[in-house]
This record gives C-alpha cells, structure tokens and sequence, in this order.
C-alpha cells in the first residue's frame, strides 16, 4: 500500500495553516453524514456487503476533482499505529480507527476533505478549515456534496432529509464543530457556566477527541446537537454567533487574570515550563496540559522569541501514536515517556525562563 | 423550562446522559420521569441512553406484535440494543414509533434545508403547493373570495391540481 506518511504533512508542517482567529479557535469542521439509498447501514451490512459499498463510494470520492491528489485506502490495510495517527490528527474518529475490511478512507493532499467510508453511515464527509471558518467549511463540504450527488443515489425522504442509521443526525446529517484553546476560561474559573449555557442553546461540549473524552490541554470542541427542522446555514449561523461569544469571553478572562491574578497566572505558566523544561519523564497527558499553558505563555508575550508553532508542533509530535512513529523500537508507556520528556527538553533548550514584570 | 415529552408542566427532572458518541439532554416534570422509568438510571437500555428515555418501549410499544423491516430484516430488539437503524427503509417500517422519538430529540420533524438537486424541484413545488393551499383555505373560511379566485388561479397555474373546495 502507499505510505501515509509520505502523503500526510509532517506535524512541524501542518503548525503553520493559519485562519481566523487561530490564538483561540484551532480549527473548524463540518461534517455531513450520507447513505445509499437501498443498503444496510454499515452498522447491520454483513461483511460482503460493506465491501461491496466501499468498492462504489471509493472511487466515486476519489474521481471528484477536489480529491484529484489524494490519499484512499481500505482501514483493513492500515497499521493500528497509523490508525492512531490519523485519529491524532483528528482527521478520522476513534470509531473509524477501529474498522476494518469493509470500511476507508479518502482524504485530500491539503488535508481539507477528509472522506470517512463506512464509519456509521456508509459516508462521513468532512471539510476542515484551520481557525474560525465554518461558512467557508460549510461552502466546502456543499459543493463537495452536490458533486458527489451526481454519481451516487442518497437516501433521503421528502420529510425526514437525509437518512442515516442514528436518528440523532437525521435530516441534514450535519455536524457544524470548532476546536477551541480556552486555557483563560479554565484558569478563570468560568468554563462550567459556559459549558452550561452553550449546552442550554442545544450545542454540544466536548473534550480534545469528541465525543465522551476529557478536554485535555484545555481544548473543547463545540458543536451543534440538532440535524433536523432547520436548514444547514441557520445551523451554522448559529454556531457562529455562539463561537464569537466564546471567543470574546476567552479574551475578557485573559485580560481579567492578567490584571486581578497576575501572580496566579505567572505560578501556572512558570511551573508548566518549569516541569517541560526539566522533567526526565512525562506523560501524554501532563504533556498536553502544561503544554497548553506554554501556548497561553506565547499568547500572552512571556516567552520572547518562543515561537507558537514550536508548541503547537510539540503538542502533536508527543502524542503517543506520532512519538512511537519516530522511533524503529516498540515502546512500553514508560519508555514513552522517557523519550517524550527528552524530545521535550530538547525543543525547549533555547526558549527562556518566562518574563514576568 | 418546559418538560420535553408533555410539553406544558414545567420541568422538574433534568438528565445529560453521554454515551460514546452521544449526548442526550432531558427536562422532564415529575409525572412524565415517572411514566418513563427515571426512576432508576441503571436500568436504561441502550437504546434509551443513546437517544433519549423511553426509545426503546417507544418502538416496542407501539406495534404489538414484533415489527421487522422488510428490506433488510432489522428488529425493534436490535433498535433497543444498537440505537442505530438497519438501513434507510426502517425509516418507514418503524415511522410511527419514531415520530415521537424525533420530537423529543430534534427541532422539528420536517426537514428543512439541503435535498438532493435531482428531488429538489418537485420538493420546492410541493411545498409552494402546501402554503397556496393552507392561504386558500384561509381566504374561503374567512369569506375573502377575491383573493381565493387569485389563489385558486395560482395553484392551478402551478400544474393544475384538482383544488378542494368546502
């Protein structure tokens, strides 16, 4: 099989996309869930069946000229390794990392289609846009759509939309979500009243991996609950006045701690580079909190000369797939987090002690 | 804040349930979280958890006897154990318990927004045809028939459907 590698960015490469504010707001996606009309969803196919779907679906995708220079493969012919990679990149979900024949994947050079076959629903299209750009995510991911219509019959109902084998994505089978850095809502204390709020207005908050995860790295993923009776551009409208208030609030809560806690801040952000800088052995986990700090340091101008991508670029590379990947041996966890703190230590060498007036 | 099954007592019960991929929200009164068993949270079927209370008896209970989908053999029971469908008939085989899932879990039970480009236009005529006929109706009970004849014009410029008249 082609390498994956060899056609995915390298994670120094993929820090420097930039969009719309991309200091809170890492990146936009929509997604829309399809089926064929006339066969089982994946979920109750037998195997031969799915084959069969995934032998149309597969090259139908790749043959649409947004996907001209791209990446398809069956999941059966992955690593688990690579699998988990991907899922690092957030480019498949967790779900789809654990198909196999029967199930693939397209995605596109500029890593900006994403094609899940066989996931849930026989199709799970996503547009991906770094930074706040849901209109333009949206636009994307409709165009991609209404080409795709043209080769393949979708399932859809005059009343009910689009159909799709969870009721829940019924209708338009759209999933409108920003991934969004909120470490100034965290440190503030303000990030459960708006979890609250944003879930009263029929949204979703979630953590670093979607659905059922922790928000590690003070990373979130807001997205919308509700596919059918409304249109896909009120939904999108929707999240994006949400998103702006989110934004606004990230950036009171940083000004606000700056001014009343200083000394609060300061404490977090020197001891997280304090432990980066120094640490001989560290988790994935403690890797990406403290981390996360490092970044609101950046933002916050504490580290003159550092550079944001240098931790954007170390938050993907000590992920435990994408540091597995670096080194030919199999590694326990403990030896992971040996050479992650390494790795760490190594990339922090010339980034100084935090300036703090 | 209203309860979302009976939608007039105010709401008394709230419930977030995350499961996997799903989050489910419910505000409930009293009386409607005791018809649904809210009693013991333990004891929800899959079903239940992936798309809100009382799913799976929803779908059960409103057949009888067992209904399968006869295109591709999918069960209640497997709705009660997956939370998923079994393929884009079941949407018909199952309709009647379903409508009453989708209000509880969607904005509305129409879909609105994007079809395919292909059922796009017959889609838009049938729905002008509603409106002009629902404006129609209203001119004639409110004895406005001047503005009935121009409607009446109207629907049959559209393609000549037989108008109903009271």
């Amino acid at each position: 099989m082609k390498d994956i590698h060899s056609f995915l960015c390298s994670p120094a490469e993929s820090t420097h996309r930039h969009g719309p504010h991309d200091r809170i707001v890492i990146s936009s996606r929509v997604r829309l869930a399809r089926n064929l009309r006339g066969a089982s969803f994946p979920g109750w196919a037998k195997k031969p069946e799915r084959v069969k779907i995934l032998e149309v679906i597969q090259p139908a995708v790749s043959s649409l000229p947004d996907m001209a220079d791209s990446f398809g493969e069956a999941m059966d012919n992955f690593t688990a390794l690579d699998k988990q990679i991907l899922v690092e990149r957030h480019l498949i979900s967790r779900e789809h990392a654990a198909k196999n024949a029967g199930s693939g994947l397209v995605l596109n050079r500029e890593e900006t289609f994403c094609v899940m076959i066989n996931e849930e629903d026989h199709l799970r299209m996503q547009a991906l846009r770094p930074g706040l750009q849901l209109r333009a995510a949206w636009n994307a991911i409709d165009a991609f759509d209404s080409a795709l219509e043209k080769k393949l019959d979708f399932a859809f109902d005059n009343e009910l939309g689009y159909l799709t084998a969870c009721p829940t994505n019924l209708g338009t089978g759209i999933r409108v979500s920003a991934m969004l850095h909120l470490p100034g809502c965290v440190l503030d204390e303000q990030i459960n009243p708006i979890i609250q709020s944003v879930n009263k207005l029929g949204l979703a908050v979630r953590g670093l991996y979607g659905e059922g995860t922790e928000a590690l790295g003070n990373i979130f993923q807001v997205s919308n609950q509700m596919t059918l009776g409304e249109s896909e551009t009120v939904i999108v409208e929707r999240l994006e006045k949400v998103l702006a208030q989110i934004i606004e609030h990230e950036q009171n809560a940083r000004e606000r701690l700056l001014e009343k806690k200083p000394k609060t801040v300061f404490n977090h952000i020197g001891r997280a580079y304090g432990i980066l800088a120094n640490a001989h052995s560290i988790s994935s986990k403690e890797t990406m909190n403290l981390l996360s700090l490092l970044k609101l340091g950046v933002d916050m101008s504490l580290f003159p000369g550092a550079d944001r991508t240098l931790v954007d670029e170390l938050f993907l590379s000590t992920q435990p797939a994408h540091l597995q990947k670096q080194v030919s041996d199999k590694l326990s966890a403990e030896e992971r987090d040996l050479i992650r703190a390494d790795m760490v230590r190594d990339r922090l060498k010339n980034v100084s002690r935090p300036v703090t007036k | 804040m209203q309860c979302c099954v009976c939608k007039e007592k105010p709401a008394t019960v709230h419930l977030t349930q995350i499961v996997g991929e799903k989050m489910q929200k419910l505000d409930l009164c009293e009386e409607c979280a005791k018809a649904k068993g809210v009693n013991d949270p333990t004891s929800f079927a899959m079903a239940d958890l992936m798309l809100g209370l009382g799913a799976s008896q929803e779908i059960a209970e409103t057949a009888g006897v067992e209904l399968k989908c006869p295109r591709c053999g999918f069960s209640q029971a497997d709705f009660k154990k997956s939370g998923r469908l079994g393929c884009p008939d079941c949407y018909k085989t199952f309709a009647e318990g379903l409508s009453s899932l989708l209000k509880t879990m969607h904005k509305g039970t129409r879909h609105v927004g994007k079809a395919p480009e292909a059922l796009r236009q017959s889609r838009d005529y049938a729905d002008r045809l509603k409106l002009l006929q629902k404006k129609l109706a209203k001119a004639i009970d409110e004895e406005n028939y001047e503005a009935a004849a121009a409607l009446r014009d109207e629907i049959k410029s559209l393609g000549g459907i037989a108008v109903k008249s009271r």
